[in-house]
Formats: structure tokens, sequence, C-alpha cells
């Protein structure tokens, strides 16, 4: 079987024979550039059918089924039409940061997933602080929601904005702090050792019950920090009608509607990665017939195996449960979760320490 | 300690509540053919569809093979329907013995104006007006929506 | 800058206004409300109705007393059945005309299915305010079977007119109990899951409990009525004091709940539900048989005087008041309505609060916006 390091090495080796260094580097640079668009609108585009066949089923109805077999073709067609639609901006907002914003949200999600391990020699960067970089990228976002909400000048955005600052800024210690027990026990910030490390069991199974737990809580604040219900507060449709991208139409709504669901991706990638092993096949320490079996099941349906599944789960959610009130929210975050996590962090150095992992 | 106790008691009862939420919800995700409730509307318009006999729709003056209806033109229907979508036009019509009749001429029915209350059909003494369990009544034209009711030539049947 | 060190600090924010409605999510119809926020607190907050203001009540001036029946549907659309017994009792009133037994057994059933889909539509759209929107769904699927028996049985889903004075307007189909019976099964086994999904969830616990308050003393003097008054331990079903069309012949329940807060309101519509249902198995066995309409004139002319007529509908007390000068249409008709008075209790309660708390306030007053407006 050919490895996706193989293509890779072809590509550059191709690429060389044709080109000078500097052009070889700009040409590697737009076509990893283009691949991980084109993979994530991929992605979505599957998520965006998936989350209305998720909820119909669970609806009692049976979702989009008239655009093409089985509906596949109804998020084309919704995409062709937010094409087509005029991006309308009000006469009195601020026009600068008004079409600013939706593309810094939608440029900073893309950013989070350079250091994305995607298959056994298919990571764009695998630089030394890998998870600190995505977990520091990501929080960009929200300044771009900021200006939105405060661009539009209208007050149901303005809320939404303030609203979505109050959360990301909260949930991002929770989700952290669940992701530095990894860490803690692998001792690297570099997301393929981190996956290396897992070749003998994932971390979930590994790491005790202070793992599991940092899971759920990472669980929780990653479905908080892509503003999702139940935490949809930023959005809450009953209540501030849509939130920040209220004034937004045509493509600049579609972007964050976009930028919704590769956070979405981004938050399972770090997920899958950091606690179920990435591409890692299921492995039990000393069960090697068993480990050979798993490993011909290919890397990347491991890794997008485990993707779907916590997208599934976060889909599940908001589909079952009500929406929180601003403070209870935040109480959720930092008289539960946060104290938890912190307790959960002493412990999880303490079993480090005594050497009590696997 | 109690009240850590109660704490983390509070916690996972907590989770506990949202876990039978969501086992309902994964319940009806997993049985998608159980109970779905939405109707394939324009597909099932020659199937499945079930309009009851009794359906207020629009309301229309039967006639029988020999184009007989029954209506007197007697106006009670007009003074029952309370939006005036009935207008009934009548003529005084002279039999071969000399006696004075009044005879329908034109009954005319504004479904723009009708809100399916039935009121008309109960007034009616003759039974001449039934409600017909049509509902897709949508035209291009406003226009179409005045409609005579009687077809031309349609006479009065005669009582048994 | 430098002086803001002697300002206040309250007085560095600034309160500011933002109109809920007339086109909002939550408000289920056109109701504007004026608020005034601190952040995320309600400082003030204004209702401004007549969006939907049709004047039904001067419309009947010049229709007659048959016509305002159809009318009355109009006014709470979720409780059609029961709007048009209200208007038809009144006019039997002044009419002095005895309704048969069987038309009273199927009013009653009439109605209480009524409520039944009216409690289900506001316990879907209660749990949607708060941000679920499965639910919903959930609840739509026992109020179409019950829309389904009216559209069979009435001819119309949602405004029927099927209740005149006298009776009925047709008589029931042959089925119509042995319907009723395969739907109470299902309402019932679908109550459990409503409990299993929203009622224990302690998301949905957290956001209604302890918030907007309304004391006794307070739903007294707003004039509220129906389930809202008796989550504040006023005991006024109009079923219990007034009986009408044979309520005091049936075994039921008032539910009063001492605990004024959107929980005790939440609380009490779901055990009236149950209640609904306990009176509809107690009538579906045995309707009487006999006629299902007394004889009344085509044209109805009440002989000079004030009538008055209560009855319970889902929302509260609803008051038909006719004043006739013995003409074929009425001098006067006034309707007093349930969602009206119940709106008055929402500044009170929601002063304070967040806006979250505004959308759970305005989800367990049920209000329906044309009733307001009338």
């Amino acid at each position: 079987m050919i490895g996706f390091s193989d293509i890779t090495k072809w590509i550059h080796d191709s690429l060389s024979s044709a080109l000078s260094p500097g052009w070889v580097l700009a040409s590697e640079f737009v076509l990893a550039g283009i691949a991980v668009i084109l993979i994530v609108v991929v992605l979505v585009v599957v998520m965006i059918y998936m989350e209305r066949k998720v909820a119909g089923f669970m609806q009692l109805r049976l979702g989009p089924h008239r655009v093409g077999p089985w509906g596949t073709m109804q998020v084309f067609a919704d995409v062709f039409k937010l094409l087509l639609k005029e991006s309308f901006a009000p006469n009195s907002v601020d026009k600068f940061l008004f079409n600013l914003a939706p593309i810094l949200v939608l440029a900073v999600s893309f950013m989070a997933l350079a250091p994305i391990s995607w298959a056994p020699g298919l990571q764009l960067w695998d630089m030394n602080i890998g998870i600190l970089y995505i977990t520091a990228v990501s929080s960009i976002g929200v300044i771009g929601i900021l200006m939105a909400g405060w661009s539009s000048n209208n007050k149901y955005s303005l809320l939404g904005a303030m609203r979505s600052g109050a959360q990301i800024v909260s949930y991002e210690l929770s989700a952290g702090l669940s992701i530095v027990a990894v860490i803690a026990m692998c001792g690297s910030l570099s997301v393929h050792d981190i996956i290396m490390s897992q070749a003998d069991g994932w971390w979930i199974f590994k790491g005790h019950l202070p793992i599991l737990f940092a899971f759920i809580v990472y669980v929780i604040a990653g479905t908080a920090e892509v503003n999702r219900a139940p935490f949809d507060l930023a959005e809450a449709e009953s209540e501030l009608t849509a939130g920040y991208h209220t004034e937004y139409s045509g493509m600049q709504f579609g972007m964050f509607y976009l930028t919704e669901y590769i956070n979405m991706v981004v938050i399972a990638m770090i997920g899958s990665t950091v606690f179920l092993g990435g591409w890692m096949p299921f492995h039990i320490y000393g069960f090697d017939a068993f480990n050979g079996v798993m490993d011909y099941i290919p890397s990347f349906v491991w890794f997008f195996g485990k993707i779907f599944m916590i997208i599934f789960f976060m889909m599940w959610f908001r589909w079952t449960f009500p929406r929180l009130r601003i403070d209870q929210l935040l109480k959720l975050e930092w008289k539960y979760l946060l104290p938890l996590s912190i307790v959960n962090v002493v412990i999880v150095a303490f079993i480090t320490v005594m050497k009590w992992h696997f | 300690m109690k009240s850590l106790f109660q704490y983390l008691k509070e916690v996972f009862l907590g989770f506990y509540s949202l876990w039978t939420g969501l086992k309902l919800t994964l319940y009806y995700f997993t049985h998608p053919r159980k109970e779905i409730i939405t109707e394939q509307y324009p597909e099932n318009r020659t199937t499945t569809i079930n309009i009851p006999e009794r359906f207020a729709g629009e309301v229309i003056l039967p006639h029988d093979e020999n184009n007989k209806h029954k209506c007197t033109a007697c106006t009670l229907c007009e003074m029952a329907c309370p939006n005036g979508s009935i207008k009934i036009i009548s003529v005084q019509e002279e039999s071969e013995d000399g006696k004075k009749k009044r005879v329908l001429d034109k009954w005319i029915y504004n479904l723009g104006m009708c809100t399916f209350c039935g009121q008309c059909i109960d007034a009616c003494p003759q039974d001449a007006i039934i409600m017909k369990n049509s509902f897709e009544l949508s035209v291009y034209n406003r226009n179409d929506l005045v409609k005579t009711l009687n077809k031309p030539g349609s006479k009065l049947k005669e009582k048994e | 800058m430098e002086n803001n060190n002697n300002i206040p600090i309250d007085d560095l924010t600034e309160e500011f206004v933002v109109n809920i409605g007339p086109q909002h999510p939550s408000t289920h119809g056109v109701l504007r409300l004026q608020a005034t926020l601190d952040g995320e607190t309600i400082k003030d907050l204004l209702p401004v109705l007549g969006y939907i203001h049709r004047g039904i009540e001067k419309m009947t001036e010049s229709l007659g007393y048959k016509q305002s029946i159809y009318l009355t549907s109009r006014m709470d659309y979720l409780s059609a059945h029961i709007n048009n017994q209200a208007c038809s009792l009144a006019i039997e009133k002044g009419m002095q005309i005895e309704v048969p037994e069987r038309a009273k057994a199927i009013r009653i059933i009439m109605a209480e299915l009524q409520r039944l889909t009216s409690h289900e539509l506001w316990w879907g759209s209660c749990a949607m305010d708060l941000g679920a929107v499965t639910p919903f769904f959930l609840a739509f699927r026992d109020r179409e079977r019950i829309l389904d028996i009216f559209e069979g049985n009435t001819g119309n889903r949602l405004t029927m007119n099927y209740i005149t004075p006298g009776g009925v307007m047709f008589d029931v189909l042959p089925n119509f109990a042995s319907s009723i019976k395969e739907l109470l099964v299902k309402v019932k086994e679908h109550l459990k899951e409503y409990e299993e999904l929203i009622t224990g969830n302690v998301i949905f616990q957290h956001r209604l409990k302890g918030v907007g308050i309304l004391p006794r003393e307070l739903a007294i003097s707003m004039g509220c009525t129906g389930p809202v008054a008796r989550a504040s331990g006023i005991s006024c079903d109009v079923r219990k004091y007034h009986p009408y069309d044979g309520y005091d012949k049936l075994d039921f329940k008032e539910i009063v709940i001492d605990g004024c807060d959107s929980w005790a309101r939440y609380k009490v519509r779901m055990e009236e539900m149950k209640q609904s249902i306990h009176i509809i198995e107690q009538l579906i066995h045995n309707i009487p048989e006999g006629e299902f309409r007394a004889k009344v004139k085509g044209v109805i002319k009440l002989p000079v005087g004030e009538y008055y007529q209560r009855v319970e509908t889902a929302r509260g007390e609803l008051g038909v008041y006719i004043v006739s000068d013995g003409g074929n249409k009425p001098y006067r008709m006034k309707f007093r309505a349930a969602s009206f008075s119940n709106l008055g209790a929402l500044k009170p309660i929601t002063v304070g609060a967040k806006i979250g708390d505004l959308m759970a306030s305005m989800a367990t007053i049920d209000l329906v916006i044309p009733d307001i407006d009338r």
C-alpha cells in the first residue's frame, strides 16, 4: 500500500526537478492550501447534510430528500443560492469592519488546521507547540465575532457578540485544562508526538478516569466554544433573532455558517487527536494479533470515523437540549467545570509523577 | 464534607437527567421509520392523502344529470354569509298558467372572500349547496375566484 | 476623560432600548415589547399592542348573532371551539333554549380536545423559546392527530365554527368514540416522553425555577386567570365555580400549585393535560343518544337585556358580554380575553431579570396575540 508520505515525496521530487527551490516551496504552499480547503469544504458539505438528516430523524421528519438522490444535492443548492444573493450592507454599519469580520473568522478557523495530522505522513506543519498553537489561534475567532457584532450597528448583534465574547473567553480555560491533562501524561505539545504516544492504546483508555473526565469536559467546552446549542447564546434565535450575524446576508452569512462547521471540525480533530489517538488504529497493549488486524483499516478511516463520532455527539446535544441562560452558562464554567478541571489536572499530575498510567 | 457530597450529587443527577433526554432522541434517530409525521404532499396527492368527507372546501351547487339544481333563490345563504361572498341574482319569470315566480339567474360565489365557515350550507332550507372537500383552490388570476355556480341553462328541480 | 474618576460607575453605563417584536421568533405573533436593557438585565418593559387589531367587537354589531360566532374563532385561535362555545352559551342564555344532552357531551369533548391541542402546542413552543427545537415536533405529532379528528368531524382544522346556538352543527361521525379512544392511548404514552425529554432536564428546570415570580396578590390585581393564576395559588377554574354544559356532573380536579414561578405554570399545564384526558375518558363511553341540535330560528333575535357568559379557555377565563336591543344584531358585544389580562403581569415579573428569563416568562404565560388585540 502506498503511504501518504510517498505521495508527498513524489510531488516534492517532481516539482524540484522542474523549478528552483523557492518556487518549489511557493507552489507547495499553494497546493497544500488548495488541498486543505478542498478537504474541509467536502467535510463541511457532508456535515451540513448529516446535521439535517440527524435533526430530521430525531424530530420525526425525513430531512432533505427532494434535491438529488436522498436530498444529497440540497446543500449544493443552498450554497448556490447564497452565492447568487447580494451581500447587503445596511447604511449605518461600519463598512470596513463589517466586510472584514466574516473573512477574519473564516481565515482564523482555517489557520487552526495547520498542525493537524490527517494520516501518517500527511501533516502540513509538525511544529513542536502544535496543540498550543491551535488553542491560541482558535481563540482569535472571537475577535471576528465581536467585530461583526460591533460594526453591524444593531442591538441584537451587539448583545450576541458580547455574549459570545464572555462565553469563549470562559470556556477556553476548561478546554485548555482538559487538554493539559493529556499533555502532562505524554509530555509533548507536538501533534505528531501525541499521536505516536498512543500507539499502544488511546489516552482515553490509558489515562484512567481523570482522562475520561477530561474528555467529557472537553466535549462540553468544545461545544460551547463553537457556539452550538445548548450554548448557542451568541445566536439564540428565540432571543436575539440571529445574534451577531443578524445583518449579514448572501455569502457573508455563508462564511459565518461555514466557519461554524469548520470550527466544529477543528474541535473534533483536536479531541480525536488528543484523546482518541488521531489516525492511530485501536490498539491494545500486548494483543499483537488484534493490533495487526486493526492496522488493516486505513488510518484516514480511523481519523474521520473519530471526527464524525464527536461531531455526531455535538449534533445530538443540539437537537435534544434547551439553551442555557447567560449567567447559568458562566456559572457552569466557573463553578463546576473549571474547579473540577483544576482538581483533575492535579490528579493527573500526581498519576504522571507516580507513573501509574500505562 | 456534606456539602461536597451534595455538590457531586447535584452534578451526577444533572448529567443523568440529560442522559434520559439523549436516550429518547437517540431512540427516534435509530428508528427513523417508526413515526414520521410529515406528509409528502405533492407526491402523495393521488395516493395516501386523506381528505375527510366533511372537509369544508369550496361551495358548490350540485346539478343532476338533467342539468337541474335545487336552488330556489331564497337568498337565505346570502344573508347568512358573514363576509358577503355570496351574491344571488334572481329574475321574475312567468309560467304558463300566469303565476309569477322568482327564478335563479346567477349564483355568484366569491371564493376569495369565503372563510369556509359553512353558515350558508347550514342556512339553506333546500340543501341545494354543499361544500366539496377540494382544497387546492389557488388560481393565477384574481377574477377566476369569482365563480358562477349554476351552469348555463340549468333549471330548478321540481319537487317529487 | 480626567473627571471620569468622580462619576460613579453606574453612570458610565448606558441603558438602551431594544424592540422585541413586532417581528420576533418568540413573541409568536405581532406583539412588540419595548425593553429597556442594562447589558443583559431588563430595566423596563412596555408592551405595545394593536398590530393585529381587527375590531372584532365592532364587527359583531353589524353582523348577526350567528355570524358573530365565526369571528370568535379568530380571537384565540388555539381554543376556537371554546370561544364558539362561550358565544353560543351567551346567545342561548338570551334565547332561553335548552341544549340537548348529546350536544352538551359533544361540546365538552371538543372543548377538552381543544384544550389538549392548545397545551400541546404550548409545550412545544415553550421548549422552543428556551432553545430546544425537537419537542416542538414531538408535540405536533399528537396535535396533528387531534386536528385530524376535528377535520373529520367538523370540516375544519383551526377555525371550526362547529358549536352553534342550540347545539352543534352536525352530528359526530360514527367512529368518533373509537378514534378518540385510540388517540388518548397515544397521548398518554407521549406525555411520559415529554416528561423524559424536557420536564426532567436539568437545564430546563434551571431556566424555569424561580424565574418570573408572580405573587398571589399581584396575580389577583392584574386579573390573571387560567393556568397563570392557578400557578400562583388562586383557585379560579370557571368549570368548577360556574359550571356550564354539564361540567358539574363530571369528576375532575382543579390544578392549583402554590409555586408562583414559571416552573409552577409549566407544571399546572402539564397536569391539566392529564385532567382533560380524564374528562374525555368519562364522557367518551357514554355520549347520550338523541338530538344534536335544538330547533333554532334562522335569524336569531335576543330579547332586550344584557347577557354574560364565562367559560374556561386554555388560557384562562373568557367572558362574553352581549347587550341586546331586541334586534337581530347585537347592540354591543364585548369579550373579556384571558391573554390581555395575563399580559399585564409580564412587566412586573420580568423587570430585573435577564433577556433569557423574559422568553421563559413569556412562554409560560402562553400569550396568543390575536386574543390580546381582537
